[in-house]
């Protein structure tokens, strides 16, 4: 692992591009990793492109730039791809890109030109099955930690029902981690 | 003190401000909401609805309200703390200078903000930098860490009876406030236990022995209060080492009043202040790997200034670079002009290379910083200070 792992996250306001990127944060904390993740602030409405960002590092992290060339983007609204500057920013070819769609990766890859690692999965689908909607956030979680190998998903799982419990219950909690779980299992890594 | 079961936890700034301003427990906390800073109202009004304090939280109507009702509440005798950003300082202007003169120990969390016009909600240093004349101290945090840490220590240093003045604890708007980093947290009690019981100096509700607050003060005796005021603001310094060393026992973390980065042997310093100086810290890493002499000097306490500690630290240095978040139209940035005051009688002093960055939110990465320390050896051969120079600018 390089010093400061980098990860992109590419949503729709509303998606949870945010709430991913916190929660990756805690798991890798708990991990005993040192971590910074924060989002882009542009104009808040729901429905448009936004980024979040996170590091994850075994030193005290003290930059406070943006992240330029991530390590590992991941995109959660399939439509997105359309905007392959925007997706492909930064991302060098050795780099990894993790995709929520329901076309192949070779697929993926003639649409965006990239010849680094593509991972993809159906996190739209997974979502709908699992949780009755559309939160394709949550198997993206699963995705980036099955990929990057910096925790386990049992960490993942925990820190999620921990932040979530009270919020949502207990039984919702299971429906969200079950999709992690089940786009971990998915994704050929 | 800090112990094992201390643990590292993700919080944002904003969140690592409101759970200092949680373990303070003020007496009363005045809320009004404006971008970066809302989110520290909202923590410490969740705080409040779930018991974890006894404030009392008063939801005003503007930031003008805000600050007229802390100082109130601290004349009365309470504990009194509000949080502000960018226009929501401004619009506390005529108070803040009522806080500090009637020297209520009021503390601030200012999420660093630019002002409008055009309007941005993005990170500079024009709000606070534009009170820095208003009689509070000032400390800079930078990180969610060093903001938490601020808040306690500057309570301590306020509330103390050689200062008893104001104190906005400054940190940068989204930078710092909205990211989520590894914060740890002292115990309730040992917070409780290092700022103790509030005991105001002059209560207006001991009606024991009545005061009056706020009287017409004319050509009679306003001045000799002013030259008071002042006094308090230098007392700050010997009450600061003092509060810092004791904070520092509990939290194994330093405190000094500005922070010497590698600049012991630095023929090149950056001067900064906030999250810019974890970047350049960086920056400083990464040259010295290089065989270069750079080093950064970040500044903590702003106000009151520690000009003479501060000129002893950078005597032996080439050129220092000061950075600068905000303007002063028609002058100097506000910290190139206290670090130029404070070397202007040296006689064997660096030189000074003014720059102005980040307004608006403007980024400042590795790269800009690094591109500072690059120019710094011509400013050495050319001899002069040259003009400001503004870094990640677009200019024809």
């Amino acid at each position: 692992m390089k010093d400061i792992y980098e990860i992109r996250i590419h949503g729709r306001g509303g998606q949870g591009a945010k709430t991913a990127a916190h929660i990756l944060a805690c798991s890798a904390l708990e991990s005993k990793h040192f971590i910074q993740a924060f989002p882009e602030f542009g104009p808040e409405r729901g429905g448009a492109p936004v980024k979040s960002f996170l590091r994850i590092s075994k030193k005290p992290i003290t930059i406070h730039e943006s992240i330029k060339e991530p390590d590992l983007v991941a995109v959660i609204d399939p439509t997105l791809l359309l905007n392959k500057e925007l997706i492909l920013e930064g991302l060098t070819q050795d780099k990894i890109l993790i995709v929520n769609t329901n076309k192949s990766i070779e697929q993926v890859r003639f649409d965006l030109g990239f010849k680094g690692k593509i991972y993809t999965l159906d996190a739209t689908k997974i979502s709908l099955e699992c949780l009755g909607r559309n939160m394709p956030n949550m198997p993206i979680l699963g995705a980036i930690v099955k990929v990057s190998k910096l925790f386990s998903l049992k960490s993942l799982k925990q820190e999620f029902e921990k932040e979530f419990k009270n919020k949502i219950g207990k039984e919702n909690v299971t429906k969200n981690t079950d999709a992690m779980e089940r786009a971990f299992n998915e994704v050929d890594a | 003190m800090v112990k094992k079961q201390n643990k590292l936890l993700p919080l944002t700034g904003n969140e690592a401000v409101a759970n200092a301003m949680r373990q303070i427990n003020p007496d009363v906390v005045a809320v009004f909401p404006i971008t970066p800073q809302t989110a520290i109202a909202q923590a410490f009004a969740q705080f409040v609805a779930d018991g974890d304090v006894d404030t009392e939280l008063v939801r005003v109507e503007s930031e003008h309200s805000a600050m007229s009702c802390v100082v109130g509440a601290a004349a009365a005798g309470a504990r009194s703390m509000t949080a502000t950003s960018s226009a929501g300082l401004a619009l506390m202007w005529e108070i803040l200078y009522v806080a500090s003169s009637t020297r209520l120990p009021i503390v601030m969390p200012v999420v660093n903000r630019a002002l409008s016009a055009p309007i941005n909600i993005h990170c500079d240093h024009s709000d606070s930098m534009g009170a820095r004349d208003a009689g509070w101290l000032q400390l800079y945090s930078e990180d969610g860490q060093e903001a938490y840490d601020n808040v306690i220590l500057a309570l301590k240093i306020a509330e103390d009876k050689d200062v008893l003045l104001p104190a906005m604890v400054c940190l940068d708007g989204f930078i710092t406030s909205h990211s989520v980093e590894a914060v740890q947290l002292l115990d309730d009690r040992t917070v409780r236990r290092f700022i103790g019981a509030y005991k105001p100096a002059h209560p207006l509700l001991n009606v024991q022995k009545p005061v009056t607050v706020g009287p017409l003060d004319f050509f009679d005796y306003y001045f000799e209060h002013k030259r008071q005021q002042i006094e308090g603001m230098e007392n700050v310094f010997k009450v600061y080492k003092k509060a810092a060393n004791e904070l520092s026992k509990l939290t194994n973390r330093k405190y000094p009043l500005f922070e010497e980065y590698k600049t012991k042997d630095a023929e090149y310093i950056i001067i900064a202040l906030n999250s810019t100086c974890g970047t350049a810290k960086a920056v400083v890493d990464e040259m010295r790997k290089q065989k270069k002499k750079v080093g950064l000097l970040k500044i903590r306490l702003f106000r009151p200034f520690p000009k003479k500690e501060i000129a002893k630290a950078i005597e032996k240095a080439n050129v220092v670079a000061v950075l600068d978040r905000s303007a002063s139209f028609g002058s100097d940035g506000p910290v190139f002009l206290e670090v130029a005051n404070a070397i202007h009688d040296m006689k064997k002093k660096p030189i000074l290379a003014p720059y102005l960055y980040g307004l608006g939110g403007r980024e400042i990465g590795m790269a800009h910083i690094r591109q500072v320390f690059e120019e710094l050896p011509k400013v050495a051969r050319e001899k002069k200070t040259p003009a400001v120079k503004y870094i990640n600018l677009r200019e024809k």
